[in-house]
Parts: structure tokens; C-alpha cells; sequence
């Protein structure tokens, strides 16, 4: 299946939002994620079907400053 | 206040801001009678002090509790080697001052926490963030939620930046996008991760134009997106959000009522 991740088309194997995060081996803690510009809660992860063509946002922490 | 039209030598100085037609000079007075906060003297906050002391906002506001570190000097640019040791408000109040003596500069050696927050930046119009650690982050937007004050948000690691502005109530908060701190030691602040010390000045940069548009009250802020800025590739990309109704401070059913502070991040190397 074909999505948009951060602006990138990849080829994704997860069906749902918390499978590709598994498989590129990031915590759901570390990113918020975005999935056609709605932010999703961290319990709708599991449960969100990915389709082709959506465009998901992994937005990491960028706590720096000093 | 930092600008009176009458001045020759204000005329002179704010000349390639009144030549443009989106500042003139009442736009120019109205930076004179500005007052902002900036939260943390250091990587972010050297360049926006800089710029927006150049710029002649009337009152700039500086907090930070630290004193300067040789370590701090590879990005936080408004301080010198002579410098170290002794407290960054005071070592910026200096620079600012050298730079443009009509600045009024107001310094609060201390932390931000929950206790002095509102009082702080209840005496401002606008406030620049640009603390090193999530919980402050936090507390910042927190603050100015409830203090109802246009928040410029900015954050730098390793090669990447990030800048975002707040209108509380009126334009997704931090919140809305990030709930909460990640858990401590799961991601890097830049207090132990490194930083490209010339991103401190793209980025910092930005927010000090936000700043002034603001002030300005032209162009189109960057409200409901982030700018994200990858210096390795030299690319900026743009995100869109926008206020999330189970955000847990502006949303629908606020579970945060007042401010509080989350728990400190446990760094291995203290170096801010
Ligand atoms: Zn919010």
C-alpha cells in the first residue's frame, strides 16, 4: 500500500497506524501522529486503518532551545 | 518607549522599517510600545533578542535562571567568552543595550514555574519560547493559555528546527498537537542531544519576525501549521493542524484547569 509520510511515498506493509510505527520502530510515546491533517488520539492508533493514497504526519518532539 | 517620530536619530535608525510599506512609521511606533517576553537567554533567544532590540521594540522582557557556560557559547550568540559566569539575563541586558540603548530591558533571573508564570507574562503582549526542555515547553503554552497571550513557539535538535505560533483559543495550542511531555529519556533535548549552533539562529530568526508580525498585526502568521526546518537537507516543510477539541487545555473539556509544572527530565550531561 502506497501513503505519504512526512511528505515521502512509501510503501507501507502495516494496515493500521500503530503497525507502521511498530515496523519502523517507533514508540508511539516519541511522535504525534497526524493522518490527513486531523491529529489522532494515542488509543486510536491500533484501531486506525490505514488506505492508499493518506497522507500520515509523524510529528517527533523538538524540545530544544538553549 | 523606543521610538519617537520626531527623532532624527530614531528616523535614521528605523529607516529600512518605515520605507516599508507594512510598517511606515506607525507601524514603527507601535514596535516602540511593544512589549515582549522572551523565555530563556539562550540558543533561541540570542538572535530574537538581537533582532528585535535592532528592531526597536520598546520593552523586552529576558528570564533565565542560568548563568553563562562555555558551552552555551557555540550558538547562544548575545554572549561572550569574557562573559561566563556570570548571569545571561545580565550578559544580554548588556548586548542589548549596546546595540540600542532606547530598548527598555526588563530581567528576571529565575526559572519560569508555576508559580511565577502568569504574574511574568501577564505584564506582556507577546512571548517568545525558547527554553530548553519539555516541561517548560509545556508550561510556557500553558501560561499563555490562561494569560490569553500570542505565544511564538521554536525548538531546535541536532539538525532540525521547528517554529509554530499560538493565538490561544483562536489557533491550535502545543497541546493540540502534543498532549503531554514525551516520557523522560525517551527523547533528546538538545541539554544532552547537540545542536548545530547556526539552526539556533534560523530559528530564532523566525520567531522574531513572527514576533513583529504580530506586533505589525500583517502578513499571515504561522497559526494551525508548523514550520519544520531540516538543516541537513536544507529543506523546510509545512504541517498543517488546527485546534483539536480533545486537546486537554483549549479543548472541549479541559482536563487543565490551572498550571502546574511536569516532572523534570533526568539529564545524563547537564551542559545548558
Ligand atoms: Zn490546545
Amino acid at each position: 500500500m502506497q501513503v505519504t509520510i512526512n511528505g515521502k511515498p512509501e510503501e507501507v506493509g502495516g494496515e493500521t497506524i500503530l503497525e507502521i510505527l511498530k515496523a519502523k520502530d517507533i514508540s508511539p510515546q516519541m511522535v504525534a501522529v497526524e493522518l490527513n491533517s486531523k491529529i489522532l488520539e494515542r488509543d486510536e492508533l491500533a484501531g486506525t486503518v490505514v488506505k492508499n493514497g493518506d497522507a500520515i504526519e509523524l510529528l517527533f518532539f523538538m524540545g530544544g532551545g538553549r | 518607549m523606543a521610538f519617537i517620530p520626531d527623532s532624527e536619530e530614531q528616523v535614521t535608525r528605523y529607516s529600512r522599517h518605515i520605507l516599508l510599506p507594512e510598517v511606515g512609521g506607525k507601524g514603527q511606533k507601535k514596535i516602540g510600545q511593544a512589549r515582549v517576553l522572551i523565555v530563556g537567554a539562550g540558543g533561541l533567544g540570542s538572535p530574537a533578542a538581537f533582532y528585535l532590540a535592532a528592531a526597536g521594540v520598546g520593552t523586552i522582557g529576558l528570564i533565565d535562571g542560568d548563568v553563562v557556560d562555555l558551552s552555551n557559547l557555540q550558538r547562544q550568540v548575545i554572549h561572550q567568552t569574557a562573559d561566563i559566569g556570570r548571569p545571561k539575563v545580565e550578559s544580554a541586558r548588556a548586548r542589548i543595550l549596546a546595540l540600542n540603548p532606547n530598548v527598555a530591558v526588563e530581567t528576571h533571573y529565575t526559572r519560569l514555574t508555576a508559580e511565577n508564570a502568569l504574574d511574568i507574562i501577564g505584564r506582556y503582549d507577546i512571548v517568545l519560547d525558547g527554553v530548553d526542555n519539555f516541561p517548560a515547553k509545556f508550561l510556557i503554552n500553558d501560561a499563555c493559555f490562561f494569560a490569553q497571550k500570542p505565544l511564538v513557539h521554536g525548538g531546535i535538535l541536532r539538525f532540525d528546527g521547528r517554529v509554530f505560533t499560538i493565538l490561544p483559543g483562536k489557533s491550535a495550542c502545543y497541546r493540540c498537537v502534543f498532549k503531554q511531555p514525551p516520557p523522560p529519556g525517551l527523547v533528546a533535548s538538545c541539554q544532552e542531544a547537540g545542536v548545530i549552533g547556526a539552526l539556533a539562529g534560523i530559528i530564532g530568526t523566525i520567531q522574531a519576525t513572527e514576533v513583529l508580525k504580530l506586533i505589525l498585526d500583517r502578513g499571515r502568521l504561522l497559526t494551525d501549521r508548523l514550520l519544520d526546518y531540516d538543516a541537513r537537507l536544507t529543506r523546510f516543510r509545512e504541517i498543517k493542524v488546527s485546534r483539536n477539541p480533545k486537546c486537554p487545555l483549549c479543548g472541549d473539556q479541559p482536563e487543565i484547569t490551572q498550571l502546574f509544572e511536569h516532572e523534570p527530565e533526568v539529564c545524563a550531561v547537564k551542559t545548558a
